[in-house]
């Protein structure tokens, strides 16, 4: 059988990417000198002691709520100003429309380690450290370029005749694009809003060096489970697998969509 | 598609381009100003011309981080391309819940924050408590300490970064591929067209802009990658696994050595600068062309 084999070659590749994420939860549901004293492949004597303890220290979770509180401002920002400027791009040519789309692709490019320092410094001159939105607007360094890179994409497959049209009946631009245009790219907004959480998600260098304790990501805090006895694997397993959660729940959610948009809407 | 000029549309953008302005300029700027200046406290500093531009250049640790970082950067495209097409080719062509459960499974370690990426091999790598690193150390009976052995960090780098990114390329390709119309398949079928032909001439140059953006995008993170060697190896041992932005940081923010970390900002964007244009070259020829 032909659909046999690949079939079950593709299991072997899903189980190999799998595995190591397995072992950390296996970690997570053992106690510390469980994990140190035997190598076993099940967890033999699992407790959810780790992830208790995670779920009742404020400093722990706290954590997690700062994450997703800059991510989703960092969403919403590039979201507002990536749709008209994407809508530029796709529709119009104007003054030096090509060298402003290449700058910006290249502030997708650039090494976060090369704006690390004077960011830190341009923030603290105007008193944002420590708060969400300096974490937010910093990620807006990566991510709204790549928003309008990805809009474009989408709006650039909806006919053009469609606005005319729309102009025609007597549509003003804002109630066209809100009332007509945006609920033909809503798969595409969908995306976006998918790769601005992503990319705002998984990056730690800003998130760690613009924020001191306030708005500490749960990435930073990671580095509490190290004690005076050493690392806490289990503690550092389980909080490991805290920071998987709202990913996968973004994935699932827009899973049908996930095909075309890893594509940027360039199929 | 046919495009009105109209200068208006500068309205459209100014949001976008005061916040890149403000976000990207002005660091840049500072950097600008760092690498042509010795700074010796907040009021005394002094004009050094183009003093750390040439250290920096002459600089054996800067080579040979950037040699490094091309190594890697080139062996990462070479496995990640290939094996991402294969495991595109492997998923199921038509949608459904094998199919849903697959990409949500592929694309669980991109949401996976960096610095647990690292957290997930280092513990999956240590010989006493590692499935892999106890795996290799005792049942195979090859030593096994990668934060020693340069090699080994080498190859456990590459096998997370390998684990870590491929599915980004599987699922671009496998967007490509689902973009290809029944009837192309059909024809080849009713011509007899082989598993090779058909590959090599219809689903191969239909995923031609996908895959464009596939090796912009591995390329380009590649090179700017930190968080998850800083996690697994520390940038060690010795220097062996230091790329770019970690002897970067090490230098701005651990010894805070300004001026020459700026020149090397410069020296770093402007490499970036221009394998970007390159890229986007590519990207809009691929974007004009047939594959559009």
């Amino acid at each position: 059988m032909k659909t046999g084999w690949r079939a079950t070659v593709l299991a072997a590749y899903l189980a190999l990417l799998l595995l190591p994420i397995y072992w950390m939860l296996n970690m997570s549901l053992r106690e510390n000198s469980d994990i140190m004293s035997q190598l076993a492949f099940l967890p033999l004597h699992p407790t959810l002691q780790n992830y208790a303890q995670i779920f009742t220290d404020r400093a722990w979770y706290s954590g997690y709520l700062n994450s997703l509180a800059y991510v989703s401002i960092n969403t919403v920002i590039s979201l507002a100003v990536a749709l008209p400027a994407a809508y530029a791009f796709s529709r119009y040519r104007f003054l030096g429309d090509k060298h402003l789309f290449f700058w910006l692709l290249t502030n997708r490019m650039a090494p976060a380690a090369v704006f690390l320092l004077p960011v830190f410094q341009l923030y603290t001159a105007l008193g944002l450290i420590d708060s969400y939105i300096a974490v937010a607007l910093a990620h807006t360094i990566f991510n709204v370029p790549l928003a309008v890179w990805i809009l474009e994409g989408f709006m650039s497959g909806v006919p053009r005749e469609i606005d005319e049209t729309a102009f025609i009946d007597g549509y003003s631009l804002p109630r066209f694009f809100v009332a007509v245009f945006l609920p033909l790219i809503r798969a595409g907004v969908g995306v976006t809003a998918f790769f601005c959480f992503m990319f705002s998600w998984v990056e730690l260098l800003f998130a760690r060096t613009l924020t001191i304790t306030e708005a500490k990501p749960i990435a930073a805090v990671m580095t509490r489970t190290v004690s005076a006895s050493g690392l806490d694997w289990g503690l550092l397993a389980a909080a490991g697998m805290l920071t998987i959660v709202p990913g996968a729940l973004v994935i699932y959610f827009v899973r049908n969509y996930i095909a075309k948009g890893f594509a940027l809407g360039r199929v | 598609m046919r495009k009105t000029f109209d200068n208006r549309a500068w309205l459209l953008v100014l949001p976008v381009f005061l916040l890149v302005a403000f976000n990207a300029f002005i660091p840049l700027m500072t950097v600008v100003n760092y690498s042509v200046q010795d700074v010796f406290d907040s009021t005394h500093r002094a004009f050094v011309g183009a003093d750390w531009y040439r250290e920096m250049l002459h600089s054996d640790r800067l080579q040979n981080a950037l040699l490094r970082q091309f190594v890697f950067s080139g062996l990462v495209l070479l496995i990640e391309l290939p094996l991402g097409v294969a495991i595109a080719l492997l998923m199921p062509k038509k949608g459904g819940w094998a199919a849903s459960l697959t990409m949500v499974l592929i694309a669980l370690p991109l949401l996976i924050p960096w610095n647990v990426i690292g957290t997930i091999w280092v513990i999956f790598l240590r010989p006493d408590i590692g499935l892999l690193g106890h795996f290799v150390d005792h049942t195979l009976g090859v030593h096994f300490d990668y934060p020693t052995v340069p090699l080994q960090a080498w190859v456990s780098v590459m096998l997370m970064e390998v684990w870590h990114w491929t599915p980004l390329v599987a699922l671009l390709a496998y967007a490509g591929l689902r973009a290809i119309p029944d009837a192309y398949y059909q024809a080849a079928r009713i011509d007899g067209a082989s598993g090779w032909a058909v590959f090599r001439h219809i689903q191969l140059p239909k995923m031609r802009g996908v895959l464009t953006i596939a090796i912009l995008l591995r390329f380009m993170d590649s090179f700017l990658i930190y968080t998850e060697p800083f996690v697994l190896t520390g940038g060690g041992p010795g220097d062996s696994t230091t790329f770019l932005s970690i002897y970067l940081v090490k230098l701005a923010v651990g010894q805070f050595d300004v001026g020459h970390a700026g020149a090397f900002s410069i020296i770093y964007f402007l490499i970036v600068l221009a394998f970007s244009y390159v890229f986007y070259q590519a990207l809009q020829r691929v974007g004009t062309g047939a594959a559009r």
